[in-house]
């Protein structure tokens, strides 16, 4: 392989894996900006999605037809969730939310594991074209279906959010809680709404991403975390921030792995996000108003 | 008064409990007991949020092991040199991480505490990897080597309780009022004064050194020390000892870690999925008693006031 050929593997291999944090990303902004609760289950959601594809998958259904059972299966998740555990405790403070997430997020790896093991599982892809030359990169057909519906996924949230009277309550209620009541918006059900969506989302990143990566049950929080690393460089509450992050993430993350060491590649995340709490906590795009007391 | 009983109960389990096991059981309970202490020290009284000190743990565990496996340093040094390593990661960690709250600084010390998980596991040529490092020597006090389970027991549990009365001592003293006034309201105290930033970033120094220490015990004790063993999940147990402990005073986080050390051994038909009782653990206990089984304790109080000493806290 020609090093520019090699340039373009890289770089098609960082914007797939990139898109997955994007929408990673996108899923801690939902929540966060309808709570401001940052959903420490976040990369559990991921995970569970390509779980509940593979228990599909077992039925012999249509493909989109497990895809939108398993985004509808984690989406009820989600809302029983908030139901259940996030909605009698919006009154505590932050360190209960925390401790809460994080349990959510043990207890659902421990599910996953109870149920599927600790085996890793590999989802069949979901185009059947052969993978075919880009640039002289080598591209898979499974990373053509990512950036689609990554693409896809923002598409549709920019629509939801701008045109319908749904979206727009939700933006009301991340605005100015109060002001939303008063004109007839419900905050909790808008809150229940963001996790619904939020779970959804996680659980499409899973279904797109598990016929590369494979899946298992201790997934959850590597993703959570390099999902946040992402969401935070492009500045908490930023979808266009969110994505452009999750695939400058990706794209960093993919060329350590090719020209330093592949062991090494969870580092980059985890020392960009470190870098980024440290230094820039409001993100590359966010504004720099610090928080008044 | 709490520490006599304590102490006698410490000094009298050896000589009614024989059996090597659960001699076993319980110096893993004092190992996880002093981690634990440091924990509520910065999670009750700083109230700051750690979800890496599992890290601490394995720098203090890897640096015995290390040294005095590869170049035949004395174990007790190697112990010092792991401390002298942690303070100095710690405050590099701490200084910027303490500005964070909440999620942003559960996120920073998560990431933080993964970072180290894959160097220890990277760094083949120094920790051997994935599979462990191997054939730890045993600690040795001036000619006896310390290599019975009754020895560590001793040993543990006297260090247990020099950091016990060390931290009882910085609860009730100036500092300790002044990290109980950042956990109410770090704005406040500020305004009055107190230099929060100071003793936030001394309280997690020391709670790391805590976490060093017992991590070193862990290393020459097991004479064995992998990069699982320090996985997230452990730092994330940790805290689960001290929020099941009840997030009120020191000795909740004493009771979470007697009980996180003994439930899975009892329960042994859940070895692997320890994991499953944890989170339902910490989700339920969230629910039901955020202020941890403590709470508990407090509610008997209120209905028998004349029982109990008016609470200032």
């Amino acid at each position: 392989m020609t090093p520019s050929a090699q340039v373009a593997q890289y770089f098609i291999t960082g914007i797939t894996i990139g898109c997955i944090y994007a929408l990673v990303a996108i899923g801690f902004n939902i929540i966060f900006n309808a709570t401001g609760i940052i959903n420490l289950a976040q990369g559990e959601f991921v995970m569970l999605g390509a779980m509940t594809m593979l228990l599909f998958s077992n039925f012999h259904l249509p493909l989109i037809i497990a895809f939108l059972l398993s985004t509808a299966a984690v989406g009820v998740l989600g809302a029983i969730f908030q139901r259940l555990i996030i909605d009698p405790l919006r009154n505590e403070g932050m360190a209960v939310l925390v401790f809460v997430t994080l349990g959510v997020s043990i207890l659902l790896s421990g599910l996953a594991m109870f149920i599927w093991g600790k085996d890793s599982y590999r989802l069949p892809v979901m185009l059947a074209v052969k993978p075919f030359s880009f640039l002289g990169a080598s591209l898979h057909s499974q990373s053509l279906v990512v950036m689609g519906v990554t693409l896809s996924v923002v598409a549709l949230l920019t629509l939801f959010f701008e045109k319908t009277l749904a979206g727009q309550a939700i933006k009301a209620c991340s605005i100015n809680q109060m002001a939303a009541r008063l004109v007839g918006i419900s905050p909790r059900r808008m809150v229940l709404f963001s996790f619904v969506l939020s779970a959804a989302i996680g659980a499409i990143a899973g279904m797109v991403i598990a016929p590369i990566t494979m899946m298992e049950y201790d997934r959850g929080p590597m993703l959570c975390l390099k999902g946040f690393a992402a969401a935070v460089l492009g500045g908490l509450g930023s979808s266009a921030g969110a994505v452009l992050a999750g695939f400058m993430i990706g794209i960093f993350e993919s060329f350590s792995a090719g020209y330093i060491s592949s062991s090494y590649k969870d580092a980059v995340a985890l020392i960009v996000l470190l870098i980024m709490l440290f230094w820039r906590p409001r993100g590359i795009l966010g504004s720099s108003e610090e928080r008044e007391v | 008064m709490p520490i006599f009983i304590l102490a006698t109960f410490v000094a009298a389990f050896p000589l009614l409990v024989g059996s090597n096991y659960y001699r076993s059981v319980m110096v893993f309970a004092g190992i996880h007991a002093m981690v634990a202490i440091g924990l509520a020290l910065l999670l009750v009284y700083a109230g700051q949020i750690s979800l890496g000190h599992g890290a601490f743990f394995g720098i203090g565990a890897y640096a015995s092991g290390i040294l005095s496996v590869k170049f035949g340093v004395n174990p007790w040094l190697a112990l010092v040199v792991g401390v002298v390593m942690v303070v100095v990661v710690a405050y590099g960690i701490g200084r910027p991480s303490l500005k964070l709250s909440g999620h942003y600084l559960a996120m920073a010390t998560l990431g933080f505490g993964w970072l180290a998980h894959i160097f220890f596991n990277e760094q083949i040529g120094l920790t051997d990897g994935p599979s462990g490092l191997t054939g730890i020597p045993n600690l040795t006090l001036w000619r006896f080597k310390l290599d019975t389970d009754l020895d560590y027991y001793l040993l543990v549990w006297f260090v247990f309780f020099i950091f016990l009365s060390l931290s009882l001592n910085i609860t009730q003293s100036r500092v300790g009022r002044a990290l109980r006034s950042i956990h109410d309201d770090e704005i406040a105290s500020k305004s009055l004064g107190v230099d929060t930033a100071k003793y936030k970033i001394q309280i997690f120094v020391l709670s790391a050194v805590f976490a060093s220490v017992a991590g070193s015990l862990y290393a020459h004790y097991l004479t064995f020390i992998s990069p699982s063993d320090v996985r997230i999940y452990f730092s994330i147990k940790l805290v689960v000892m001290v929020v099941i402990g009840g997030m009120t005073n020191l000795w909740g986080a004493l009771i979470g870690a007697a009980v996180l050390t003994i439930l899975p051994e009892v329960l042994t038909i859940f070895e692997d999925y320890d994991i499953l009782i944890f989170g339902g653990i910490l989700v339920l206990m969230m629910i039901f008693m955020p202020k941890g089984l403590g709470a508990k304790i407090v509610f008997l109080e209120r209905l028998y006031p004349s029982h109990t000493k008016k609470r200032y806290s």
